[in-house]
């Protein structure tokens, strides 16, 4: 039993940080006009990573390690547990203001695909449980 | 389920860009307005915006938009010179408004985009909670 919801935990555990992610962003996209506002962003494959207990991430995931360019990683911190960061201003701004609103736009949609995408494993894997249970008379 | 939080972010948002759309639709209105007996003309009024933190089951607070003031330019109102005006001063000059008719219509673009951003970030949200609900049906 353990080993067929394997897989569902982990794509539970993804589903959440996708869900943060998604929260992360709309705040930068509200924030786009807001003095001073710093932009941030999660690091998925660390938060991944440290939310699974590096036990299956280290094989379902091939993703990239570390920092992504356009990341300054920050110290460590209660953020530091999500994987945030602070998203590196492409430009600069006479408010300092560092969404860049291109960026935060193509996050946005990215992550909402695979957000559709995690569910649609979820599904799956639920789909796999059910049919795995059915005697082979129901068909 | 922290995406529901989405709707409080982006709805404040939302919320702060309609108080700058309001500012720059009395800002327009008044682009025109002489000074009254008082000699004081319509100044340019102008909202500032700040970080809100709301708070999060999880911890990790996600950042709204609030209004944290309107404040009015206080650049001398432009001066016109018109003898014939009833409004006009001993010297013969009328005090318009100090509207700038060109920074208000940028404001107003700047503004009505950044609304139809978070409008979109939130119908975005909205898709991915129903097709949530549906987890585990299809």
């Amino acid at each position: 039993m353990n080993r067929m919801t394997n897989s569902l935990d982990f794509q539970a555990q993804a589903l959440t940080l996708r869900a943060e992610r998604q929260r992360i962003i709309a705040g930068n996209i509200a924030n786009a006009d807001t003095p001073g506002y710093v932009a941030r962003d999660m690091d998925f494959a660390s938060a991944l990573r440290e939310a699974t207990g590096n036990q299956a991430a280290g094989t379902m995931m091939t993703g990239q390690m570390g920092t992504a360019p356009g990341q300054i990683p920050i110290g460590t911190g209660s953020t530091a547990e999500l994987g945030l960061k602070y998203a590196a201003p492409s430009q600069t701004n006479l408010d300092s203001n560092t969404v860049d609103m291109d960026r935060e736009r193509a996050s946005f949609v990215e992550n909402s695909v695979k957000y559709e995408a995690t569910l649609r494993f979820i599904n799956y894997d639920v789909r796999n449980m059910l049919d795995s249970m059915k005697s082979p008379s129901q068909g | 389920m922290s995406m529901f939080k989405i709707f409080d972010i982006s709805g404040s948002a939302v919320s702060s860009q309609s108080q700058r759309l309001n500012t720059v639709a009395s800002n327009l209105a008044n682009v025109d307005t002489v000074a009254g007996p008082d000699g004081k003309a319509y100044k340019a009024r102008e909202v500032t915006f700040q970080t809100v933190l709301m708070n999060t089951p999880d911890g990790v607070p996600g950042a709204g938009v609030k209004v944290s003031g309107v404040s009015e330019n206080q650049a001398p109102g432009r001066k016109v010179h018109d003898p014939a005006n009833p409004s006009a001063d001993a010297d013969g000059y009328v005090t318009y408004s100090n509207v700038n008719a060109v920074d208000e219509m940028v404001n107003m673009i700047s503004a009505s985009r950044s609304y139809q951003n978070n409008i979109e970030v939130m119908n975005t949200a909205k898709t991915l909670l129903m097709k949530t609900l549906q987890m585990g049906q299809g």
